[in-house]
């Protein structure tokens, strides 16, 4: 128990302590946030969905999630590199509690950091339908910060380096971001990106946001918030499970 | 209290570790000599659950790392070749979270984290992150951090490495009081031999990855007819320089092993 404390406090340090990255991070969600939310609000207007900054904003709020959740379990290729994770993995304590430890502080960072975001959504005019909209919101985005940090896990375990970084980069953070209906509405796509969509476990976070933070006459929900929990805590508790098995097997 | 049989460890091609036997007793001080790249890390790692032997037994105090992992761990300390600190934290937090992933109780922690830090002259420098701290400081903590609790074998590899004299002093001073007073057992590896000559009751050189010979630092000046440990280690291992590194086919294997599935 202490020992995933610590870790945890560790997580927690290492973010308030980088207040450069913290400002630098809020930089992209703020770019899509200003300027696609406002810039495209006309156009999306004409098409008669309504305010394109109230659809983007929780788009925008899961992005960040995703983004520093992900990059939470990938902290273990710097952990590698820099040689702190041998002090870890050597230390008699069950290795599942070091990454449960691990994990619940890279959660916690990505919803502080999903939080922030939100304040910004707010002061720059993001209304929710109502307030008691928020908590549960919330609760998404800790849905969405265990299941991408587990994830994490998995690749920052199976990777030897830092080479690999980039690719993650490309082939999966992004592909994830665009897929999943943060920018773009799901309802009435073709075939094939309806499938895909649905095959990205974010699109069922941000759809499920959307529906509690939107007013059902403004958004109408791609999947309905059943299937968007059940989704994301199938998923998470899968990608979790696998996480600590390859996490358990980490050789240094 | 250790107990090596016959280890072999291969990355692709190359072999590493080529069976390797030795044993250490309870209460007493092994050091484990040999060039650069002649296998001594690979060997504790794989000591210290954190690689898996190609084949070949081991068993610390009765029981093996591969199946009795946390059991293992709970029995040894390791001051590690190559650096492990939390540079975002501060050496006090560095020292805390060690603290408590060794389960010492939390009185005990404050009290020997003050004296370890001390004793390193760290103390003045406690609350500083440790990426500002010179690499002689960062090896100092480590040292001070690998002495926070008592296990009942201490492996330190290298630990010397870009000390000054006067914390070379005080490290050895500290591991012959913890191995008198607390029993604890201390394998060791480091390049100055005459380190290994004062402090060791027993010595093992291994080169290529092959135990060469082992015996009391007396037995093993008889046995080379050389008067100090360093003239039978050069007549035992030869006077060529070793580059430690892998070699690029190495580096080309492992990239592409980064792909592939992580072996056991
Ligand atoms: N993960 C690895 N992959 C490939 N080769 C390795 C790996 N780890 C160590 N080696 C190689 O094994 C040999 C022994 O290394 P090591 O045990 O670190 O030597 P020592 O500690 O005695 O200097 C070296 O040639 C090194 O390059
Ligand atoms: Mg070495």
């Amino acid at each position: 128990m202490n020992a995933i404390y610590i870790l945890w406090l560790r997580e927690l340090k290492r973010y308030t302590r980088s207040r450069a990255q913290i400002i630098a991070s809020l930089g992209q969600p703020m770019l899509y946030l200003l300027v696609l939310g406002f810039g495209l609000n006309p156009v999306f207007k004409r098409a008669g969905y309504g305010s394109y900054f109230q659809f983007i904003a929780p788009g925008v709020i899961g992005m960040s999630v995703l983004f520093s959740s992900i990059f939470s379990g990938l902290g273990l290729l710097w952990d590698r590199q820099f040689g702190f994770l041998k002090e870890t993995l050597v230390a008699p304590v069950p290795r599942i509690q070091i990454m449960i430890g691990r994990t619940l502080g890279g959660c916690t960072v990505a919803v502080i950091q999903g939080l922030l975001v939100l304040t910004i959504c707010l002061i720059s005019g993001f209304r929710p339908a109502s307030w008691i909209a928020i908590p549960v919101a919330v609760g998404f985005m800790v849905l969405i910060a265990m299941l991408f940090a587990a994830l994490g896990v998995i690749f920052g375990s199976s990777l030897q380096d830092m080479q690999g970084f980039q690719l993650i980069m490309n082939f999966l953070v992004l592909p994830i971001y665009f897929l999943s209906g943060a920018m773009f509405p799901l309802t009435n796509q073709g075939k094939i990106l309806g499938f895909i969509t649905a095959l990205d476990p974010l699109s069922y976070g941000i759809d499920g946001m959307r529906s509690v933070l939107l007013s059902a006459a403004t958004f109408r929900p791609a999947f309905g918030i059943g299937i968007d929990l059940s989704v994301l805590i199938g998923v998470g508790t899968i990608l979790l499970i696998l996480g600590a098995w390859r996490f358990s097997k980490i050789e240094a | 209290m250790i107990r090596v049989q016959n280890l072999v460890k291969t990355f692709g091609s190359f072999t590493a570790v080529n069976d390797v036997s030795f044993q250490v007793e309870a209460g007493e001080i092994f050091a484990f000599l040999g060039p650069n790249g002649a296998g001594k890390t690979t060997t504790i790692k794989m000591l210290t659950t954190l690689l898996h032997p190609t084949s070949g037994s081991i068993q610390l105090d009765g029981l093996d790392p591969r199946t009795h992992q946390n059991q293992v761990r709970q029995r040894f300390g390791i001051v590690f070749q190559d650096p492990s600190l939390d540079g975002d934290l501060t050496a006090w937090e560095n020292m805390e979270i060690h603290g408590v992933l060794y389960h010492v109780p939390h009185k005990t922690r404050r009290q020997r984290s003050e004296e370890l830090l001390k004793l390193f002259e760290l103390w003045d420098r406690r609350d500083d992150q440790v990426k500002k701290f010179s690499g002689g400081m960062k090896r100092r903590l480590e040292i001070a951090r690998g002495f926070l609790h008592t296990p009942k074998i201490l492996f330190l590899d290298e630990p010397t490495l870009g000390l000054d004299p006067q914390s070379r002093n005080q490290l050895w001073s500290h591991v012959k009081r913890v191995n008198e007073a607390e029993k604890v057992t201390v394998m060791l590896t480091t390049h100055y031999m005459d380190e290994a000559d004062r402090v060791a009751h027993r010595v093992g050189i291994i080169d290529h990855g092959k135990l060469v010979t082992q015996g009391t630092p007396a037995e093993i000046k008889e046995q080379t007819e050389t008067s100090s440990l360093e003239d039978a280690f050069l007549k035992l291992t030869g006077s060529t320089i070793r580059d430690e590194s892998a070699g690029s086919a190495d580096q080309m294997r492992q990239f592409a092993k980064m792909w592939q599935q992580q072996r056991r």
